[in-house]
């Protein structure tokens, strides 16, 4: 392998900023930072000028569908868009066809991403064929690498079940990601039940099946003392309980997905199965809410639930199509455009909100601006998801809602939240014997991102290279965009390209 | 004019000038239909699909019929006996319709929002014949113009649309399974456009949540509300939509919320009866009730014929071929 030089860029790991630097790189290590680093014979160079260089992005929930649905995505088309995204490692979800929950079927995914663009660890279910009955060999999986459990798409429903898994898999040190749902209440949903699903005619869930499960789950991983990853939070009410628990003392952790902290549930007026999701976009109160635990730690991580699905089944009817959306291509974009800070310079941390964005001083020209199609509040008044169907519904831009600036966020806490907690969460970072999350030092491995923060670009979902094409934000612009990705010393994508 | 222009997939489509548009367009059709030859070609040549996922029998006799006296071809199709059985989707099956020749669509579906989907897909007209518990917006039209035919006083008509009149602070109460019924959506919103004081009433497991959010009074006492009510609009109870697990039972049901002799003595003497069809006699509604002459329910069925004319007319007739009328 030869050496590459990542030249001139701005580097943000777990320690900081540091700006002006080079990074040599041989053989999936890194072996010199400084600056001006003269140029190997034979080495390959990478202009980094106005990019930031990151410790490889780490997601903790991709469904890349292999076996079972290759038609949506396969682990070669899901790895090449994580690529693309900036990840180096992606947790594979379970839920395939047959289900991950033996340990020959993870020798098969391990086999069958040998050859992947990057790292790919799968998890393990729960229970036997997700069916929330019996546990599945745990031990056994845990031996071929597995250290997350889930039977993710369904939430465990028994809480018997529950607390033996909780048991059976701190005894492994292996973490038990919950997916939560009340089936009981939540069965048949389409959307967030609120107004807007009242007057759509249509089942919404209420913010409460998740809670609920939520909140017993907690009490069961205190009672087994046992360690707990909450996986795809929604509400407002999760993150309260998520934070409390965390003041408690208790070893419990938390994702969020980049659509729940962008997207409501008015996306779904006129009946579009791409915005259909589990658990379903929520209002801006949520939002708010959510963005505000990810800036207070009580959110650790940003992981996609990336989930393909072809066009076809996102042509059904609305009550009849599978929920999901693709995310690997979008996240890092989606959460600088929503979480940073944007007053001062890369990286100062953060600001005065009442500056923020409202005099236009953000460099990269993003509008942060009430968005154009708010919840109507007036029935009758199209609320009804009737009016302006033939039209695109959503303003050129991602835009937030300015009510969450006071809880932006600097280049470290996002990256944080993208690369090394997760990495810890799943096992993956340097000081659980991983090769994820950095920090970015001579002696590491060489698994890193190169991003320019504030290049806006548009979504063109044909264009993703994921073999799936359902992104809520097609169309939409975002800043920050992925430039090279650098997986065990090779750089997998580069250029708007991946190199497999 | 600015109404409908390409679908008529809710209610919330209009405002109150298409309302009266329709309206008046509906009395020439209606007259139309008393000529002794009921039938105009203003629509030859033309043809209209019926697109049925769902049971149905006066709606889709009235949209056959009215689409027929417009000399419109009919091209059916139910779900039952299509390639949708065989996995076609939905989408490809309107494309080759409409490659096939259809001019317009008529959809009904088990799913709420098909419509609205299929006005993106297409580029022709698409008429909503109600889609699961969304809306119907032909059904508010039809009960619109049979108010107006009991309670509008032609002689006030001074401005445009004096049509629409009597509708102001008129008392509406819609009884019955309001969660699941695409009818009360259209309904509710068309009657607070035209200024109707509308109550819904009947148990709160069959009232939508969020309802608090809607311009309605709601109330779970039906003898508390019928002494005030101009207009009683009673709902199917929909046991297919598994409303029957909503209550304890039927019997319950029909004890508390359904219309019979004595409960119908609380109305005022000039308050009609209303029920979009079909009727589950002796659950909701008493059978001597819906046969008395305060019930517009016949006069409904028979009005829904002009107004879906009307409807299909403005969304399918060149400009100028009113004079064919």
């Amino acid at each position: 392998m030869t050496k590459v030089l990542l030249q001139g860029g701005t580097l943000v790991d777990a320690t900081g900023i540091r700006s002006g630097l080079d990074v040599l790189i041989d053989n999936s290590e890194i072996v010199e930072i400084a600056p001006n680093i003269s140029p190997p014979r034979g080495a390959r160079l990478i202009d980094c000028d106005g990019c930031m260089i990151s410790p490889g992005l780490v997601d903790l929930h991709t469904h890349l569908r292999e076996p079972g649905n290759e038609e949506a995505e396969t682990i070669e088309s899901g790895t090449r868009a994580a690529v693309a995204g900036g990840y180096t490692a992606v947790v594979c979800m379970p839920n395939t066809e047959p289900p991950i929950d033996n340990a020959t079927a993870v020798r098969d995914i391990l086999a069958m991403s040998k050859d992947a663009l990057c790292a790919v660890i799968p998890a393990g279910t729960i229970t036997v064929g997700r069916e929330g009955e019996r546990l599945s060999p745990m031990v056994e999986m845990n031996a071929c690498g597995v250290r997350l459990f889930t039977d993710d798409g369904r939430g465990v429903q028994s809480a018997s079940v529950m607390r033996r898994a909780l048991e059976y898999a701190s005894a492994l040190g292996a973490t038990i990601a919950q997916h939560c749902e009340m089936e009981d209440l939540a069965a048949n949903t389409v959307m967030n039940e609120g107004y807007l699903s009242s007057v759509m005619g249509v089942q919404g869930a209420p913010n409460c099946a998740e809670e609920l499960m939520l909140e017993r789950d907690l009490e069961l991983a205190a009672l087994c003392g046992a360690r707990i990853h909450f996986m795809h939070l929604s509400t407002h009410g999760s993150v309260e309980l998520v934070r409390r628990a965390k003041l408690a003392g208790m070893q419990v952790t938390a994702e969020v997905t980049p659509h729940h902290i962008s997207l409501t549930d008015d996306m779904l007026s006129e009946y579009n199965p791409i915005y259909k999701v589990n658990p379903p976009l929520r209002t801006r109160k949520d939002i708010t809410a959510l963005i505000r635990a990810l800036s207070d730690g009580t959110i650790d991580a940003i992981a996609t639930d990336h989930a393909p699905h072809v066009r076809e089944s996102k042509e059904l009817p609305l009550d009849q199509a599978p929920p999901g959306m693709i995310g690997l291509e979008t996240a890092l974009a989606v959460a600088i455009t929503v979480l940073k800070d944007n007053s001062g310079e890369v990286g100062t941390g953060r600001k005065d909100a009442s500056e923020n964005g409202r005099s236009g001083n953000n460099r990269s020209g993003r509008t942060y601006s009430t968005k154009s199609n708010s919840v109507k509040s007036e029935y009758g008044n199209s609320g009804s998801a009737g009016g302006g169907r033939a039209n695109n519904s959503y303003s050129e831009h991602l835009t937030i809602d300015p009510s969450v600036l006071q809880y932006s966020m600097n280049m470290v806490d996002i990256i944080a939240a993208m690369s090394w907690k997760p990495a810890a969460i799943a096992g993956l970072d340097v000081a659980s014997g991983g090769r994820h999350g950095g920090p970015i030092v001579p002696g590491a491995p060489a698994n890193l991102t190169v991003f320019d923060p504030s290049a806006d670009w548009r979504v063109d979902a044909p264009r993703l290279l994921s073999k799936s094409g359902n992104s809520p934000f097609d169309g939409l612009s975002l800043t920050g965009k992925v430039r090279h990705t650098i997986y065990e010393g090779e750089p997998v994508y580069l250029d708007g390209r991946a190199t497999k | 004019m600015s109404l409908l222009q390409n679908a008529l997939v809710s209610i919330g489509d209009l405002d109150n000038d298409d309302i009266g548009h329709i309206m008046k367009l509906s009395a020439i059709f209606s007259e139309v239909l008393r000529r002794d030859i009921p039938k105009v070609p203003t629509l030859r040549g033309k043809t209209m699909a019926m697109v049925f996922s769902e049971d149905s029998t006066r709606t889709r006799t009235s949209f056959e019929i009215a689409a027929k006296k417009l000399s419109m071809d009919i091209l059916s199709l139910n779900s039952s006996q299509s390639s949708m059985k065989k996995g076609e989707s939905l989408k490809d099956t309107l494309a080759n319709l409409h490659a096939i020749g259809a001019d317009g669509f008529v959809i009904r579906h088990s799913s709420s929002g098909v419509p609205t989907q299929a006005s993106t897909w297409m580029t022709v007209p698409v008429i909503n014949a109600g889609d699961g518990c969304h809306e119907h917006p032909t059904q508010a039209l039809l009960d619109c113009y049979t108010l107006i035919e009991r309670f509008d006083t032609p002689s006030n008509h001074t401005t445009d649309n004096a049509i629409l009149n009597c509708f102001n602070g008129m008392t509406v109460t819609i009884v019955g399974d309001v969660e699941h019924s695409r009818v009360a959506r259209s309904l509710v919103i068309m009657l607070d456009m035209l200024g109707a004081k509308t109550t819904l009433c009947g148990p709160r497991t069959l009232m939508p949540r969020h309802v608090d959010k809607w311009p309605v009074r709601v109330s779970y006492h039906l003898d508390e509300v019928l002494p005030e009510t101009q207009v009683c609009y009673i709902l199917r109870l929909q046991n297919e939509r598994g409303s029957g697990t909503y209550l304890p039972s039927i019997r319950e049901y029909a004890m508390n919320w359904g219309i019979d002799s004595k409960r119908a003595s609380l109305l005022p003497e000039t308050a009609v009866i209303m029920h979009p069809g079909p009727i589950n006699r002796g659950v909701e509604l008493a059978g001597e009730i819906a046969d008395s002459s305060r019930s517009l329910i016949l006069n409904q069925a028979s009005n829904g014929v002009a107004v879906r004319m009307a409807v299909i007319y403005l969304l399918l007739a060149n400009p100028g071929d009113i004079t064919e009328v």
